[in-house]
């Protein structure tokens, strides 16, 4: 695959720190997820430009790696994600704390269906399944730090407060 | 119980007890200073087998036996994989041993990897667990310049690389095939076995693949010896060949209607009613237990009249549930809804069936779709039929799926279906007055916001 230069989107530094895994493991394509991990901190999202070029990485076709990206939930390809993701738990020991009924609160205030993101860009909101954090249900996941406990007000609280 | 001592859990809770100073304080790396180099690697072997430790991740295999499953006098390479992509719900117990004792499950691993002589570990955690990943990725990194990894392991002639691994948000990477399937970089098919990862696993290579939890046990085994850890727990039940016992301590999770949710170390054996007292501080505001998983969701349910069974390996199925699984106990109370428990449940199989087999994958998803139905007051007493023929008719047991996902799945429909069936038809009755006897073809509902 070959792709203009000026339409690349994998800059030098994520393509070192996806080189660095390829001596970790005994094939490349093992370096897939990583890679898709390294792209999506950078640009909060995995264009499917950056796909093939990951296959150029890996010496893959680039179907390979848009399969293994399709597969997992966790890397959305249409636009960047908002600056936080906000995964709501609704599994079990969450639902029966009130996890449902949390993330449809948060619905109503930001305006959203889980997996969309405020116009502004701040919060794409997702529901997820068991955080596994049930001692702590109801429980949210705020990009990497995790919110237990989460009354209606703490949440409303905590949503506004984030930029 | 009061004399009991948890070993798992000693050091969480004391001050930063996730650094390599503070383990190696309260006796941290003494089992891997005692046995690399000092004890052949067969003789580890042996004593993991021994001890009767079983698999913690949920089907309870014997550890030691798996790893006799290892071809032997293998030129190499062979890999170990730690399965930490704990995502049964209800389950959490791997994560405390991740953010808060790390080293303790590193430690487990390098004792496994030398036993079964494996060079290289992949460390393979689930991505919502940030915190978790920081302070093990950290510990890591504490062990390399520690000289507890790397080339040449205090001397022994042993090495050993951990690499970090992180998944990306699904169920199906907790079993072992799929696990392997995924660090491989491909979607988390499980593969049909055999072969099994023993004999052809990650990367074509002969391959371990073991739970957080069971790792943190090889390092106790290791420092305690085997009549310690069989000192824990419940022989093999006489009347039950198939049973390989339940020895040691187990990390329970504890969650749902209880005053004191959490992770708690008991001997296996505890009744789920003495955990959910003793530990659990009683169900939440005084009410009764009327259901509770026995082990993850996907162990299916005790009814609240069931709770003086052992949650021992061979407990939970004396009570027709699929077993111990996590042992993550998520308790009930008397005032909630079964449809609503059951729908939960279907939700959660349908999201995440990974597709590979069709009686999975549309059996989850229709399973959804008619509680969906039962919870829109447009249920028929025959819906209950149809979803108890799914519960039959898709997994490993009755032989039409690669994995045990739909096992899980199938189970949950059927405890419910069999133990609370006066609720579910009340429910469909009182919603659907006019159609509940029903039994034509109907509309199915749209999976909106499901998937």
């Amino acid at each position: 695959m070959s792709t203009a230069t000026n339409n690349r989107v994998l800059t030098d530094e994520m393509i070192a720190e996806i080189k660095a895994f390829i001596p970790r493991y005994p094939s490349k394509q093992a370096v897939t997820v990583p890679a898709l991990h390294i792209v999506n901190e950078h640009l909060r999202y995995v264009p499917l430009q950056a796909c093939v070029e990951i296959a150029e990485l890996l010496d893959l076709h680039p179907s390979q790696v848009q399969d293994t990206l399709s597969f997992y939930g966790y890397f959305k390809q249409d636009k960047p994600a908002g600056r936080t993701r906000l995964w709501v738990c609704r599994s079990i020991s969450c639902g029966l704390r009130g996890g449902d009924e949390l993330l449809e609160h948060l619905c109503h205030k930001l305006h959203l269906q889980p997996g969309e993101t405020t116009p502004d860009g701040r919060i794409t909101l997702e529901y997820a399944e068991c955080l596994g954090a049930c001692e702590q249900a109801p429980c949210m996941l705020a990009n990497n730090e995790l919110i237990g406990n989460v009354t209606h007000e703490q949440a409303d609280k905590f949503v506004d407060e984030l930029k | 119980m009061a004399e009991f001592e948890p070993v798992l859990l000693a050091n969480v809770g004391k001050p930063e007890s996730w650094t390599l100073k503070s383990y190696e304080a309260n006796g941290g790396y003494q089992a891997l200073r005692k046995v690399l180099g000092k004890m052949s690697q067969n003789d580890v072997k042996e004593q993991v087998k021994a001890s009767g430790l079983r698999g913690r991740g949920g089907a309870g295999f014997p550890t030691g036996l798996k790893w006799t499953f290892l071809p032997q006098n293998h030129p190499g390479p062979i890999y170990f994989c730690l399965n930490a992509d704990e995502s049964e719900p209800g389950t959490f117990n791997n994560r405390i041993l991740m953010e808060e004792d790390p080293h303790q499950v590193i430690e487990g691993v390098i004792l496994s990897c030398y036993a079964t002589n494996a060079t290289a570990a992949y460390y393979y955690m689930r991505c919502e667990y940030p915190k978790a990943y920081e302070r093990t990725s950290k510990a890591v990194a504490e062990a390399y310049a520690a000289g507890y990894l790397g080339k040449n392991i205090l001397g022994s002639g042993y090495s050993l690389d951990i690499f970090m691994h992180r998944g990306a948000g699904a169920y199906i990477c907790g079993e072992e095939t799929g696990l392997i399937e995924s660090l491989e970089g491909k979607r988390a098919w499980p593969r049909i076995k055999p072969p099994f990862p023993a004999v052809e696993g990650a990367f074509r290579k002969p391959t371990v693949v073991n739970n957080v939890e069971t790792a943190a046990c090889v390092t106790h085994i290791m420092n305690r010896g085997v009549e310690w850890f069989k000192s824990i727990g419940v022989p093999p039940d006489p009347n039950n060949p198939r049973d390989a016992g339940s020895y040691g301590p187990k990390l329970y999770c504890l969650s749902g209607h209880v005053n004191k949710p959490g992770c708690y170390e008991a001997p296996l054996g505890i009744t789920a009613q003495e955990l959910i007292d003793n530990y659990g501080g009683g169900v939440w505001k005084g009410r009764k237990a009327k259901a509770v998983i026995p082990g993850g969701i996907s162990m299916g349910l005790l009814s609240g009249d069931e709770l003086h069974c052992k949650l021992d390996f061979n407990g939970p199925g004396k009570f027709g549930c699929l077993g111990l699984g996590t042992a993550a106990v998520v308790v009930m109370d008397d005032q909630t809804s079964m449809v609503d428990f059951l729908l939960n449940s279907c939700r959660f199989f349908s999201h995440e069936s990974c597709g590979q087999c069709t009686p999975c994958r549309e059996g989850t998803s229709w399973a959804t779709r008619m509680m969906l139905r039962i919870k829109a007051g447009k249920g028929r007493l025959k819906d209950l039929d149809l979803l108890a023929e799914i519960g039959d008719t898709i997994g490993i047991t009755p032989g039409s799926t690669i994995c045990g996902l739909a096992d899980g799945a199938a189970w949950p429909i059927k405890n419910c279906i069999k133990k609370f069936r006066p609720e579910l038809e009340e429910y469909i009755k009182r919603t659907n007055p006019t159609g509940w006897a029903d039994t034509k073809p109907a509309p199915a509902f749209e999976l909106v916001g499901i998937h």
